[in-house]
């Protein structure tokens, strides 16, 4: 099991934000997230790589497991978001590039830092990802001239350099012009393909359907549904599910 | 952290320059600034300090054996130095009065003066102190002048002033009526000066003396006996004479005629170079023969201001980091520091860092002491501006570091901190320039930079017009390239920086 989610409740300004949420997600599926605005996707999300602090419950995610700070202490807790964080990737809604640093050094800044390669070796790795997201010709520019969707595959390169187990993207596409969608979306789909675990939190609802391995409705921090996408999008079991999906037909 | 190690390798080397052996030195404490006929620059060759004090230790020296070497303060720190051991005696026109006695012990008297009257020539009411009723006088702060005024059972306004040729250039505006000061003073800046006069009597009974410190008792006795010995040749009052100081009080003390046997022959040197109008070349070729001076006084303040900005920047970042990740704790703790130091004045910082550390036990180096104070000031101005640049840096740039796997130390040094130190450029760039004219405090602890040098040389020549305004595009000088600088790190780094942050 990549990851295993069991009764994780989440709470932010002391309002239940991830009320209750199990989930288990096995190595190379991908997941995708869907539900209103507000019902917690994004903080189920961050608590995975533990950026929030989860208040009850527990999360597996391979081999290191994050609980609550009231239960293993706020040390023990940061240790081991720190160890889940250098197996897992994530990708921002608004990129989050660096912007004091072209694409290049973006990407090639985690593994020297904290891998601890060589320049030479970072540097080989680098050009490997950028011929892979399409953006060798952007190398040494500055994430402020590139289009949105140049950002987001540049950022997604800057995760794949740290070669996660996992990769989570939190909204990748919304802060994209829509004609730019398709190159974020279709770099998502290609590492689908090479068997990378994916949790995806999306409006993207074509893309959840021909892509997503499950899909999961998430409303008020609870699950409403869970299930592959024929299911979810052809014959959804909850009243709720079938009322937000009305809005995307 | 290059830096660090420049910064200290730089400040051992300070130290290392300003330290020294004691033996067969007498060293010798006064300052320049005071003037002739005290100790003051050559006017013919400003390197050089010269007057009858320079002349009476050269003369002390030799009886003893030893070398002069010469320790420029302020006169208001003479005592202060000699207890911090920065010289062995102080001889500096210093009165014998049972306050200072308390704290430093005097040799015998090697001059006894008395308070001289001076008022402009067109002032005919004021014959001596008497007269003085409703009037404006000046005078020295903490002189025996000062308490002769204000023990007057008349009412009279009494302005204390830190420059000699300041008060008789006030007198002769007409911004004050009179002035009360040492007959050696009057002497030599108001007798010549053609718009004013010296009227009444010898006003008071002064003695000066060389001070030595209280536990130094076998100093003290080298100094009156060879003082001694300097008055029985006729070696004293030879010194005397030639700066025209002969007078009847001294020559009474030492049963001595009051005639004297040799021409003034200093004074008159003095007179002629100091109190005759230079032309206009001959006025550049005074400036120019300054300029080796003013650039060993530019070369201190730099040494200063930059190591100086050096610390304040490495305080204030650890300030800054404390304040802002610090437990609840360590943040007070940082808050404490920015607000002390940014609280009190710097000068009083100084004061405490060099004169009162030594109490403590704690007795540092004028140049570390000066870059020190400075530093620490400082760095709580640069702890502020570094925490609002670190707070400009979005959070989302915090987790997309953190999302990399990047420990705290990470990214700060590769995320936070770069982006936060562009945004500092402006406000640091002006702090730094605000520190290079601050670093003049300093010689209210005994650094000779450029501001020291500035107040001796206009007060040996009488031009704070000419010389203020040299010193003054020195200093300008000196911080320009750094305003450069800044402009251009500016340009360069924001380049990268225009793009919208949330």
């Amino acid at each position: 099991m990549a990851i295993s989610i069991r009764d994780v409740k989440c709470s932010l300004d002391s309002r239940p934000v991830v009320d209750g949420i199990s989930l288990e997600v096995e190595p190379g599926d991908l997941v995708a997230v869907i539900g209103p605005s507000g019902c917690g996707k994004s903080t189920l999300l961050r608590c995975i790589n533990g950026l929030e602090t989860l208040s009850a419950g527990e999360i597996k995610v391979y081999d290191t497991k994050l609980e609550a700070p009231s239960k293993i202490g706020m040390a023990e807790f940061r240790h081991r978001a720190f160890a889940v964080r250098q197996i897992v990737g994530m990708v921002f809604q608004s990129f989050n590039l660096f912007p004091h640093l072209t694409v290049f050094q973006n990407i090639a800044l985690g593994p020297e830092v904290v891998l601890g390669l060589s320049k030479d070796v970072a540097a080989v790795r680098t050009e490997q990802l950028l011929q892979k997201v399409g953006l060798i010709g952007k190398a040494h520019s500055y994430p402020d001239v590139l289009s949105g969707g140049q950002q987001q595959r540049a950022a997604i390169a800057r995760a794949l350099a740290m070669n996660p187990k996992l990769l989570l993207y939190d909204e990748p596409t919304s802060a994209l012009d829509p004609t730019l969608v398709h190159e974020v979306l279709r770099v998502m789909k290609q590492l689908d393909e090479e068997g990378m675990t994916q949790i995806v939190v999306t409006h993207e609802m074509r893309f959840a359907r021909d892509v997503a391995d499950r899909v999961l409705f998430l409303e008020d921090g609870k699950i409403v549904e869970i299930g592959p996408p024929e299911q979810i999008f052809g014959s959804p079991q909850s009243e709720r599910t079938r009322n937000y999906l009305r809005h995307f037909q | 952290m290059k830096i660090v190690k420049l910064f200290l390798y730089i400040l051992m080397g300070g130290l290392g320059q300003s330290g020294g052996a004691v033996e067969p030195e007498l060293r010798w404490g006064a300052d320049m600034e005071s003037g002739a006929p005290y100790a003051y620059r050559s006017p013919s060759d400003p390197s050089v300090t010269v007057g009858f004090e320079a002349e009476v230790v050269a003369a002390l020296a030799e009886e003893l054996g030893r070398e002069p070497k010469f320790f420029q303060n302020n006169w208001e720190g003479l005592v202060e130095g000699l207890r911090r051991k920065d010289y062995d005696i102080a001889i500096n026109g210093i009165e014998i009065t049972p306050d200072r006695e308390r704290v430093v012990r005097f040799s015998r008297p090697y001059y006894y003066t008395a308070q001289a009257l001076a008022v402009r020539k067109d002032h005919a009411t004021i014959m001596g102190l008497s007269d003085l009723k409703n009037k404006k006088v000046g005078t020295l702060g903490a002189t025996l002048a000062e308490r002769i005024l204000r023990q007057q059972a008349f009412a009279l306004e009494v302005v204390t002033y830190g420059e000699e040729v300041n008060l008789y250039g006030d007198l002769a505006l007409g911004r004050i009526d009179a002035v009360l000061l040492d007959a050696p003073i009057a002497l030599y800046y108001a007798a010549p000066n053609p718009q004013l006069k010296i009227v009444g009597p010898p006003i008071g009974e002064m003695r000066y003396g060389i001070i030595t410190r209280l536990d130094d008792e076998e100093l003290a006795i080298d100094v009156d006996q060879a003082l001694g010995r300097l008055i029985a040749s006729g070696k004293l009052r030879q010194i005397l004479e030639r700066w025209n100081l002969w007078n009847a009080l001294t020559a009474q003390a030492w049963n001595l005629p009051v005639t004297p046997l040799d021409p003034p022959t200093a004074y008159e040197e003095y007179i002629k170079t100091a109190w005759t109008k230079p032309g206009l070349s001959a006025r550049l070729q005074q400036y120019v023969g300054f300029l080796p001076l003013l650039a060993q006084g530019a070369w201190m303040t730099l040494k200063i201001s930059i190591l100086s900005m050096l610390l304040a920047m490495l305080t204030g970042i650890l300030i800054a980091l404390g304040r802002v990740y610090g437990n609840g704790v360590l943040s007070a703790g940082c808050l404490a520091f920015v607000e002390v130091f940014r609280g009190t004045p710097l000068l009083i910082q100084l004061f405490l860092i060099f004169y009162g550390l030594p109490h403590l036990g704690v007795r540092l180096d004028p140049f570390f002491a000066a870059v020190l104070g400075l530093g620490l000031n400082y760095g709580a101005c640069e702890a502020e501006n570094y925490r609002a640049g670190i707070l400009a840096v979005a959070r989302s740039q915090t987790d997309a570091a953190l999302a990399l796997g990047m420990n705290w130390r990470q990214t700060q040094r590769h995320v936070v901190l770069p982006q936060a130190f562009r945004l500092v450029i402006p406000p640091m760039t002006n702090d730094f320039i605000a520190l290079l004219k601050d670093s003049s405090l300093v010689s209210v602890i005994s650094m000779v930079e450029l501001t020291t040098i500035y107040g001796q040389l206009a007060s040996t020549h009488f031009d704070y017009l000419g010389i203020g305004l040299l010193t003054a595009a020195m200093y300008f000088l000196i911080g320009l390239p750094f305003v450069r600088l800044s402009r251009y790190l500016e340009r360069r780094l924001n380049t990268s920086l225009q793009s919208v942050r949330r």
